[in-house]
């Protein structure tokens, strides 16, 4: 029996915090409410050369330096920094942990408060409201109104990123000036909701789960949290991919031996398990995993999703990756069709990659010149 | 941005549906010309952008573009430009009618799936279409028929007829009848020679017919 896992620990966020709180759109009223976040390059005097970058289920703040916690380097390094698609000479680059998240934004994690705004010193846990991806946007929202941008030059983001690209460039158009929503959907297919489920049950099936108040034990439901990462992490590749790292090949054995044979690829999804645990909370995952399968545009639109970007003043980059199946290009496509039918100014590419959904984090030099070119090009007609 | 009228070159990878013109430049300024200073313009089949950067550059056009290759897409997007991987036959009908001032299609038309399906879709979303596409009432196309018996290859018309994606092959005379047939109106049309030269056949399209290697015209619905 493995030793049980204690939490990780707390660090110190650089945050914002908003004593009147977010309305949340399950009718709680989340307040005080916590913003995390980190920003790099400089905001130019006009305070026209914001760009926000939104992260995916499991990331962070952190997008470009060290994590606090692993040491990793930051998850989209390869595309921001000086003289990078996301320019950090050029542009001053926001990105915030989403509410519900574990790194210093209001959460499952934080402690909780009551309806007058006072700690109750014990975390939220399974007590943390819902929250949808406009929530999310919506606590963006203050936190660029608090930096004191009123328009956006640009939003970024691939996955559960480009949902909130595509929520921000619904809800506040006029506070949007480029929307880049990438490898992501319009809404959660039942496919992917149906992943995230197994994800969750292998949480809730796990001994130290303790019905989501593990934290009163001091330990985590590591098991069944690295169990929901290493499913996850399954549909984050591709065939392709998982061929080329790992073919059938065996760890520290040239030939099976029906004894302990550790094929590479368990070895990997085991590692990419373990060490999830060391950074992410359980009920934060449980809370995005939900935002993510409430996410569906069109509905909020009367189920027509060009209605959610009628009469958009938005220029819009859409891009997808040809082996991505948990974000197909046909979802790209139908976002960019209902943009045309919304008469926006779109521009959609596929890029062709044998790396799958992760390919958006990765050294994609088409991708990469395509962002790059379409932020410039936004840029430049703004003058910044 | 790069000087644009400089800069037209066919795009890198081909092998798609429209075919290598030598002279470009020339035919794509023919309708750059036609098109007003601040028009609302969809370039169907762009390549890599040429005439929407100019479009975009020189006339302040508010210009968007469709390309089937994705590199060449790519491409325009990396150099800023509004362009959506796509295709005519199947990336038209989602458009909201009178969305454009222009519709171009450049030398595609002859490829696509739908001539007739495409042309309705451009006249619904523009309030002018702008068509160019190669003759094949040539008279070299007519002598080499005529003469040899096998399908004419020529400069415009150069590829194999079991390889070539020209599948709608069509002459000035009948695509004057498929718009009487549809009800456009002819608001300019000339032939121009393989260069891109404006030919002067504008009185006669029975001679524009014979002699014009390429068409370009301008309708409007009814």
């Amino acid at each position: 029996m493995p030793a049980p896992v204690a939490p990780f620990d707390q660090v110190d966020h650089q945050r914002a915090v908003f004593a009147d709180g977010l309305a949340l759109d399950c009718g709680t009223v989340l307040a005080p409410m916590a913003v995390a976040y980190r920003t790099y390059g400089r905001l130019n005097a006009a305070r026209s050369n914001a760009v926000l970058v939104c992260h995916a289920l499991t990331g962070d703040q952190y997008v470009a330096e060290p994590h606090p916690l692993t040491g990793r380097a930051g998850w989209w390094q390869t595309i921001l920094g000086p003289g990078k698609p996301l320019d950090t000479d050029r542009y001053f680059i926001i990105c915030a942990n989403v509410l519900g998240g574990c790194m210093g934004s209001t959460g499952p994690r934080e402690e909780m408060t009551d309806a007058t705004g006072r700690g109750l010193g014990r975390p939220w846990g399974t007590d943390f409201p819902n929250v949808t991806i406009r929530d999310m946007v919506r606590a963006q929202k203050l936190l660029t109104d608090h930096l004191g941008i009123s328009r956006l030059l640009g939003v970024v983001g691939g996955s559960m990123g480009g949902m909130q690209v595509l929520e921000w460039a619904a809800t506040f158009p006029d506070a949007v000036y480029a929307a880049a929503p990438i490898a992501t959907a319009a809404y959660h297919s039942a496919q992917n909701i149906a992943f995230h489920e197994v994800g969750r049950a292998a949480i809730h099936s796990d001994p130290d789960w303790n019905g989501g108040r593990y934290w009163a034990d001091g330990r985590v439901p590591a098991k069944g949290l690295s169990v929901a990462r290493m499913v996850a992490h399954i549909t984050y590749l591709s065939e392709q991919a998982l061929t080329r790292k790992f073919g059938r090949r065996l760890r520290g054995a040239s030939a099976v031996t029906f004894l302990e044979d550790v094929f590479e690829v368990e070895s990997y999804l085991r590692h990419q398990g373990s060490t999830f645990v060391q950074r992410f909370d359980a009920n934060s995952y449980l809370t995005i995993t939900r935002a993510m399968d409430y996410f569906d545009l069109a509905a909020e639109h009367g189920g027509n999703l060009a209605a959610a970007f009628r009469g958009t003043g938005s220029r819009f980059f859409v891009a997808s990756f040809s082996s991505d199946w948990l974000f197909p290009t046909s979802e790209s496509r139908a976002i960019v069709r209902a943009l045309n039918a919304a008469a926006a100014n779109v521009s959609f590419v596929e890029i062709a990659s044998d790396k799958g959904h992760d390919a958006f984090l990765l050294e994609e030099p088409d991708f990469h010149r395509a962002l790059g070119g379409f932020l410039a090009g936004c840029a430049d007609r703004l003058g910044v | 941005m790069p000087e644009a009228v400089g800069d037209i070159r066919p795009s890198p990878r081909r092998g798609d549906i429209r075919y290598v013109a030598k002279n470009m430049r020339l035919d794509l300024r023919l309708i750059a010309e036609m098109i007003p200073r601040g028009a609302r313009v969809l370039d169907i089949g762009c390549g890599d952008g040429a005439l929407l950067a100019h479009l975009t550059a020189e006339k302040g056009a508010d210009a968007r573009g469709i390309e089937i290759d994705m590199a060449a897409a790519t491409q325009a997007v990396a150099a800023g430009l509004a362009v959506i991987q796509g295709d005519a036959d199947n990336d038209l009908a989602v458009y909201p009618d009178g969305a454009f001032d222009f519709v171009v299609l450049s030398r595609t038309l002859q490829a696509v799936e739908k001539p007739r399906e495409v042309l309705r879709q451009m006249l619904r979303i523009g309030h002018h279409a702008i068509v160019s596409f190669p003759n094949f009432g040539h008279w070299l196309v007519r002598w080499q028929l005529i003469s040899t018996g096998r399908m004419p290859m020529t400069s415009t018309w150069h590829r194999a007829w079991y390889e070539t994606p020209n599948i709608h092959p069509c002459t000035i005379r009948d695509f004057f009848d498929l718009c009487a047939l549809d009800g456009y109106t002819v608001e300019q049309w000339l032939a121009v020679d393989e260069h891109g030269l404006k030919a002067p056949w504008r009185r006669s399209p029975r001679l524009a017919n014979l002699f014009g290697e390429q068409a370009l015209f301008q309708l409007r619905r009814g």
